[in-house]
């Protein structure tokens, strides 16, 4: 029990795939408009990491070693194209704000670097936890960043205003050039953080 | 398709709907190969080439394939699968055709199959209903858009190593500030739609 905990704690704070490995940039930055936007994205992609995370790990002896790469992706698309099916039909309205990052979830680096690096060498409990511990990080980490650019680039949390009718909304903070100015702030105090921690 | 048609199609891919700076697509390779100017360009240059390729080849794949087959929703598996084998086939003609090009292309080549620039712009040429050479003008322009942005970039980060920031932001955290400014100056041209 004690071993998953510690998976859950370096996958979501100290080994967070976006704010300390620095992968999966590209979906982070660009649902990150609202919360909701930010939510979606993160589960679904955890969905998606812990599922191909216990098939790799499942089938890490029979897939021969030199297509293996070939194999994790066809298996990260397989379910990729299951859960962009279901979004489509039960969460129509998310499924059409996220629009094409759902299919983009295939290349999403994490995916496939936790099944490289983790499913295909250990059992397939271990992969699901570590799956998702990857996948809260990076929902976590969105979830950051989201809040941030709803709060100021559009007064609201949620959908829910937070801010008197007199604010001001940065809406530079929604548009792209702020979600980059925003996560550069965010990985800087996450680092300044974690370095604390350490001393 | 004509002259003007295509003139829009493609000054949008380059700079009004940019790859990088609007639409966020390709942001890891970005960040990864930008700390010189030259790797930048090598990176560019290939992503150009394969994007041009994987266009074509992907819409030739669903317009012949997957449309008449009736089986859609199996877009991002077939794509991927394509763009995988594409990156693989480009890299060992290039090996045998044109060595000096691969070597300068070098790791770059099988970093791309990876690169979500790749496969967004295939599922977009699809999304956008555009025909067979609007398809590969998009790919090509895209690429161009990609390989502006990332030398700008490059060319920017190699004398930021160079400056003093704090400490906290040394590294990463600067680049994307970085970038920040330089999406900034790219919203400019969202004055220019044309159409």
């Amino acid at each position: 029990m004690n071993k998953y905990l510690k998976q859950l704690k370096e996958g979501i704070l100290t080994n967070n795939p976006v704010l300390v490995q620095l992968i999966g940039m590209c979906p982070t930055l660009a649902t990150s408009t609202s919360l909701e936007n930010g939510l979606g994205m993160g589960l679904a992609a955890t969905a998606v990491l812990i599922c191909s995370n216990v098939m790799v790990s499942l089938l890490r002896k029979i897939i021969p070693q030199k297509i293996r790469i070939a194999s994790y992706v066809v298996i990260i698309s397989g379910f990729v194209t299951a859960i962009e099916m279901l979004m489509k039909a039960y969460l129509p309205d998310l499924a059409d704000s996220l629009g094409l990052f759902i299919p983009l979830i295939v290349v999403n680096c994490i995916i496939l670097a936790r099944a490289e690096a983790f499913a295909s060498k250990n059992g397939p409990v271990a992969s699901a936890v570590d799956g998702l511990a990857m996948g809260l990080g990076f929902t976590f980490a969105l979830a950051i960043l989201a809040s941030v650019r709803e709060i100021l680039g559009n007064g609201t949390i949620y959908g829910i205003p937070v801010f008197g009718s007199s604010f001001q909304p940065a809406s530079i903070m929604i548009m792209p050039s702020g979600a980059f100015l925003a996560l550069g702030f965010i990985i800087a105090a996450f680092q300044k953080i974690l370095k604390k921690g350490d001393n | 398709m004509t002259l003007t048609e295509i003139f829009a199609l493609s000054l949008g891919a380059i700079l009004i709907e940019n790859y990088i700076f609007v639409k966020f697509l390709g942001i890891c390779s970005f960040l990864g190969v930008s700390k010189k100017m030259d790797t930048a360009f090598g990176m560019g240059m290939a992503v150009i080439f394969v994007m041009t390729v994987a266009s074509a080849v992907t819409y030739v794949v669903n317009r012949f394939i997957l449309v008449p087959l009736n089986i859609g929703y199996m877009q991002t598996v077939a794509f991927i699968l394509v763009i995988a084998s594409l990156v693989q086939f480009v890299e060992m003609l290039l090996m045998k055709m044109m060595p000096a090009l691969y070597q300068a292309l070098g790791i770059f080549l099988p970093l791309i199959t990876t690169n979500c620039a790749i496969l967004g712009a295939a599922l977009l040429n699809i999304t956008n209903e555009l025909n067979f050479i609007g398809s590969v003008i998009y790919g090509l322009s895209a690429g161009i858009g990609f390989t502006l942005a990332i030398v700008l970039f490059a060319s920017v980060r190699q004398r930021l190593i160079l400056s003093d920031c704090p400490k906290a932001f040394e590294g990463f955290p600067i680049a994307l500030v970085t970038a920040a400014l330089l999406a900034m100056s790219f919203m400019g041209f969202q004055g220019l739609k044309i159409w």
